[in-house]
């Protein structure tokens, strides 16, 4: 956010009323999600991250930043990436906080946004995985790493080759895909969440705040 | 005792041996396991944090369908552990949820009540056979075999299921019950990583390392694990982290249940041990020694 968007303390930019309203209406959804406001910052997610030395913006400091009126910064940070989704932050928050839901949530934001990581091609695994299932029901690793290799360059897969190899040497590689029979049934399922999964700002707008309790100003 | 079973994608391609020794172990001790009918993938992480309705309503099409058998579901894979029973505690929580969530699943004819419990077989082994009844059918103890229980991230988080979150037992007690010993591994429950090994290797490739110089540290013979990904990130990557650490890191990393089937005098076909990289060559031994309980 720049400075030059902020004219009173506690207001917030239009950007980032927005985000907060996505935010906030996805939370809510999260059992649970509502404690993020009773965050006390100790710092116990921080410590007991075992990626946060690679993250740019620490656990601790993501809610608060999300306190201080800064998704913006939180979106276009590496944090949410980096996550492996370990739950220990999750599991040892003294405030119950659901901190892994809510990095997916921020990440489902970003997502939304088009806001991806530079190096680590996430979204490209996430669209490869989205991709091969939903065409056949279940997923056929091979499948998988081919689409991911046409989205991030074929050349890295090369160095994939030698474990392939040694993986169906062991009878460990089933190059057909397995698919479900009611797969039809399967797509019209998806169809129909496909329109539940709106961007969220969209969706949003009629709840606001009030499911939260944390009021967005602004 | 009848279960719903959910291999999950994985256990039918690239760990067929977990798929193999779950069902082998559990028949052996009375369980009858039944494939979920049409199951389709779960969605895993993945699909769960980019995707929430989408992953809620295809998680929950298994789940209605366990539902019209009435039976509990059993599910091997870690992640398909903690996405169904996650699918289940969201849905249950939030109307608004399940009512997305049916309206997509009445598209084909399913409904979802919440009445299903998402189960896996390590708590099934101790919570519903008992270790007394696998003490019963004990036909070659580990006597000698040092074991570090690694239990990984999803069936022990986030949520509170069968064992303690930071200080789980299940494996121990049962490889005790078998004459197996435990290693000090403070690294029992530390990530490996998970599927930032395809997408930002460095980073998974030192949260692996550490894990194998813990249990290598301690003198185990093998790492015993309950998850897929775990299993794979620690065995197929090991050359890989053998030539960016330089180290020297050779340990098996087996399935709990294989390890198990070798005490319970299962053949090594019906445990899927040649598929996996390494061989542990103490269990080799006791799998090859003379059973000490003939009458069962």
């Amino acid at each position: 956010m720049k400075i030059a968007e902020i004219q009173i303390p506690g207001m917030l930019s239009r950007k980032e009323a927005d985000l907060r309203t996505a935010f906030l209406n996805s939370v809510h959804l999260i059992p649970g999600g509502d404690k993020i406001k009773a965050c006390i910052q100790c710092g116990t997610c921080t410590g007991s991250c075992p990626l946060s030395y690679l993250m740019d913006i620490t656990p601790r400091e993501l809610v608060a930043l999300f306190r201080a009126g800064d998704i913006d910064s939180i979106i276009k940070s590496r944090t949410i990436w980096v996550c492996a989704s370990c739950y220990s932050c999750q599991t040892r928050c003294p405030q119950s906080i659901k901190v892994t839901d809510i990095i997916y949530t921020l990440k489902r934001m970003a997502m939304n946004r088009k806001v991806y990581p530079k190096k680590f091609p996430v979204h490209s695994l996430s669209d490869s995985f989205i991709k091969s299932m939903n065409a056949f029901g279940r997923l056929n690793e091979p499948r998988l790493m081919v689409y991911y290799f046409i989205k991030t360059g074929i050349w890295k897969g090369f160095s994939f080759l030698p474990l392939a190899l040694r993986l169906m040497k062991k009878g460990r590689l089933e190059l057909t895909a397995p698919k479900i029979k009611d797969i039809n049934g399967f797509r019209k399922i998806i169809k129909k969440a496909q329109e539940f999964d709106m961007p969220l700002e969209i969706a949003a707008r009629a709840y606001r705040e009030e499911a939260v309790g944390y009021k967005a100003v602004g | 005792m009848k279960y719903s079973y959910y291999p999950g994608c994985s256990l039918h391609s690239v760990h067929k041996g977990y798929d193999i020794s779950c069902r082998s172990v559990l028949n052996c001790l009375g369980c009858e396991l039944k494939e979920l009918e049409d199951w389709n993938c779960c969605g895993a992480t993945i699909y769960m944090s980019i995707k929430r309705t989408t992953s809620l309503a295809i998680a929950t099409r298994n789940l209605a369908i366990a539902e019209k058998e009435g039976l509990d579901v059993v599910t091997p894979c870690s992640s398909c552990y903690t996405i169904l029973n996650k699918a289940h505690k969201y849905v249950k929580n939030s109307e608004e949820l399940l009512d997305k969530v049916n309206a997509c699943l009445s598209e084909v004819g399913l409904e979802y009540n919440c009445t299903v419990r998402v189960r896996h077989p390590l708590d099934v082994l101790i919570n519903d056979i008992g270790l007394e009844i696998v003490k019963l059918h004990l036909k070659k103890p580990l006597n000698g075999l040092k074991i570090a229980n690694y239990y990984g991230c999803q069936i022990v988080r986030p949520d509170k299921g069968f064992d303690d979150r930071e200080n789980p037992r299940s494996m121990e007690n049962l490889f005790e019950t078998i004459g197996a010993e435990e290693v000090y591994f403070p690294n029992k429950l530390r990530c490996c990583g998970g599927m930032l090994m395809t997408t930002y290797e460095d980073a998974a490739l030192k949260l692996s390392e550490e894990i194998l110089d813990s249990a290598e540290e301690n003198g185990a013979d093998c790492i015993a694990t309950t998850c897929p990904l775990c299993q794979m990130n620690l065995e197929a990557y090991q050359q890989k982290i053998n030539k960016k650490f330089g180290t020297n890191h050779h340990i098996p990393i087996l399935f709990f249940t294989q390890i198990l089937g070798v005490a319970l005098g299962l053949k090594e076909e019906e445990l899927g041990l040649e598929k996996n990289f390494y061989r542990c060559e103490k269990l080799d031994e006791i799998y090859k020694g003379s059973l000490v309980n003939e009458s069962l």
